[in-house]
């Protein structure tokens, strides 16, 4: 318990030096509100100013697209006006139709069980993959070492998936390198990258290797903030190295793992949108067909956008109320979560 | 407890400690092999892919499509793709999309981090939710598109530069990073008379290389990497960036039902071209990704942790 405590302050110490001067004097401030907003705007108009830029992109492109979702509550038909102002001025309002034909829709409730499938596969196969490999990074000796394969597994992060799908088909396709042995050897080639039984298996891989490097970054971080004494005075208490990593190394760890437990739990029905929609051809809808994919499917690529919308906002809603659920869960187990404050 | 931190970075990093046991010989070998595969697993593709590249018609007929072990190199596979074409075209267009668009995003990420970086301004507090909102609340896909389009976007590099050109989780980053200044590094700055662009431009920058190097890379990968926009607002193929037709080449051609047998004895030496086409989609990541790499640690997780 006391470990915990220790790292969750040095953790904030660490990630805000300047905490408590900073809130006294915004508290300070709050008690002073007294000068008039004109005066107080003319004083930080520069400070507004350069907020302006990124207040409008994201005014343009992501508020108004929120704003946009009422579209899943009409028929929209984008032939009505010139613009989609104005086709949206003279659709009709049909409200909850969409999202009735949603629910009757076989497609919808497979991709909706693809993406959970895949979402709790990834959980167990992937989640807890950058944290081993984090422990084991930290405890290598050789900082040289550890730089190299750290520069290597990094690496693949930073590739598109169109890039990282290529390598993959390259290696394990039907023309790829895999097959080409087996070939040679006189055995029957199998193509993993057209087989929808393993596809699972294949997205998980694909992801692993993007980007269980990158996953250890934060873990590594919090790794390096556990005081080095509590090891040491465990050993001197007879406590072995596995001891150690269980009583020290992973309860060091526990807040970082369950705050991205929770993004992971907010995000449980998103499963890497680009991925499966570069593979969804080459294995087919029933194993392939993801929420985000559907989407896509069913709005821009058939020009059905009321019914894509519908289905984006019902995935938007869902994903929301993981999230709060999840911190809540958090905040009762007594971590931070993410919006503590 | 930073102080033992850095002394065991400094000194003892290398050096396993008094009351730490030897390692046992199979956790060792284990290590090692774990490790060992895992970098494998990232380089040894790279390498197949650049080997085959660069192989001749022969070399790649005999291997039977990908080659392992080079003999001799031909550059033919890259002098046909900058003779001119789709590849070349694309390559531009990449190009243009990352120099412009990084340059854009991070001046509105970095002007938008220190306006944002003054607890004691006014609508402080209502301009931090306004700008962490979307990253809870993702743009839906169709309502954006209606939106791009409607702005007359389509088939323009614009509707590849604007809509990315703040990531939230950027702005977050350099906001902690400018929040980790020392406060008294700018009001003394601001006493003598500065205006906050020039405190921005003189005193923070200077002092957030780093962050900038790492949030610059991060823009400039995710320019370089834009495909599915492409696929949304992008329907002139002469317009297509380079991800586009790295699809179109290697993975449309990928069909349900490429039976096992049919790339058999006349390979031809499109396979070349395709891995040199993958090839230099990677090279701009390689290259530039080792200089910016060392910076992550220190620039990022300020931010990242805080959240």
């Amino acid at each position: 318990m006391t470990t915990r405590d220790t790292t969750v302050a040095a953790g904030s110490d660490r990630t805000r030096p300047d905490g408590p001067t900073r809130a006294g004097r915004s508290r300070r401030s709050a008690r002073r509100r007294r000068v008039p907003l004109r005066t107080r705007i003319a004083r930080d108009w520069q400070l507004l100013a350069m907020v302006t830029p990124g207040f409008l992109i994201l005014l343009v492109f992501s508020y108004l697209p929120i704003l946009g979702n009422v579209i899943a509550f009409q028929d929209y038909n984008p032939y009505l006006g010139d613009n989609p102002l104005q086709a949206f001025a003279r659709s009709n309002w049909i409200g909850f139709g969409q999202f009735q034909l949603l629910f009757e829709d076989s497609a919808f409730w497979e991709a909706f069980r693809n993406t959970l499938a895949i979402t709790a596969f990834q959980l167990v196969f992937f989640f807890p993959l950058p944290i081993f490999l984090a422990i084991m990074l930290h405890n290598l000796l050789s900082s040289r070492w550890r730089g190299f394969v750290q520069t290597v597994v990094y690496l693949p992060h930073f590739f598109s998936w169109v890039l990282v799908v290529s390598f993959f088909v390259a290696m394990l396709g039907g023309a790829g390198l895999l097959a080409q042995t087996m070939r040679e050897a006189g055995m029957q080639p199998w193509n993993v990258m057209t087989n929808p039984d393993t596809f699972i298996i294949l997205v998980t891989a694909e992801a692993v290797w993007k980007d269980v490097g990158w996953g250890t970054i934060v873990f590594l971080a919090a790794l390096s903030t556990i005081d080095t004494s509590l090891y040491e005075a465990a050993a001197a208490d007879g406590a072995g190295r596995w001891r150690r990593l269980w009583h020290i190394t992973l309860p060091g760890l526990r807040p970082v793992i369950v705050l991205l437990l929770i993004l992971r739990l907010g995000d449980a029905l998103s499963v890497g949108f680009e991925q499966f929609l570069l593979q969804r051809d080459a294995v087919g809808r029933q194993a392939a067909e993801v929420l985000d994919t559907f989407v896509y499917h069913f709005s821009i690529a058939t020009g059905n956008y009321g019914y894509g919308a519908a289905a984006g906002l019902f995935k938007a809603a869902i994903g929301l109320g993981l999230i709060l659920a999840a911190n809540r869960v958090a905040h009762l187990l007594g971590e931070r979560g993410i919006y503590s404050k | 407890m930073t102080e033992t931190v850095a002394l065991r970075a400094r000194a003892g990093r290398d050096r396993r400690p008094i009351w730490e046991e030897p390692p046992t010989r199979i956790g060792q070998g284990f290590k090692a092999a774990f490790l060992a595969l895992l970098v494998l697993s990232v380089l040894f593709p790279l390498w197949v892919i650049l080997v085959t590249s660069l192989s001749s018609r022969e070399t790649l007929a005999e291997a039977g499509g990908i080659v392992v072990i080079p003999r001799g190199i031909d550059t033919s596979a890259y002098e046909t793709i900058f003779a001119g074409g789709a590849v070349t075209r694309a390559l531009w267009i990449s190009t243009l999309v990352t120099v412009i668009g990084s340059a854009l995003a991070l001046t509105v990420t970095v002007l938008a981090a220190y306006g944002l970086s003054q607890p004691r301004s006014v609508g402080y507090r209502w301009l931090l939710i306004y700008f962490l909102v979307p990253f809870l609340v993702y743009p839906p896909l169709v309502p954006k598109y209606l939106v791009v389009t409607g702005l007359g976007l389509k088939d323009t590099i614009w509707a590849l530069i604007l809509p990315p050109a703040i990531s939230v989780f950027n702005l977050v980053v350099v906001r902690g990073f400018f929040q980790a200044i020392p406060q008294e590094l700018m009001d003394s700055a601001r006493v003598d008379g500065a205006s906050h662009f020039r405190t921005l431009a003189q005193i923070v920058l200077p002092l957030s290389r780093a962050v900038i190097a790492v949030v610059g890379l991060f823009y400039a990968v995710s320019y370089w990497n834009v495909w599915f926009d492409a696929l949304l607002f992008i329907d002139r193929n002469d317009m297509y960036p380079i991800q586009r037709v790295l699809q179109s080449y290697l993975l449309a051609g990928q069909a349900p039902h490429t039976s096992g047998g049919s790339t058999g004895v006349s390979m031809p030496p499109t396979e070349a071209i395709k891995m040199a086409v993958v090839v230099l989609t990677v090279a701009p990541i390689v290259a530039v990704y080792p200089f910016i790499q060392r910076h992550f640690i220190k620039g990022v997780l300020i931010g990242a942790v805080k959240g």
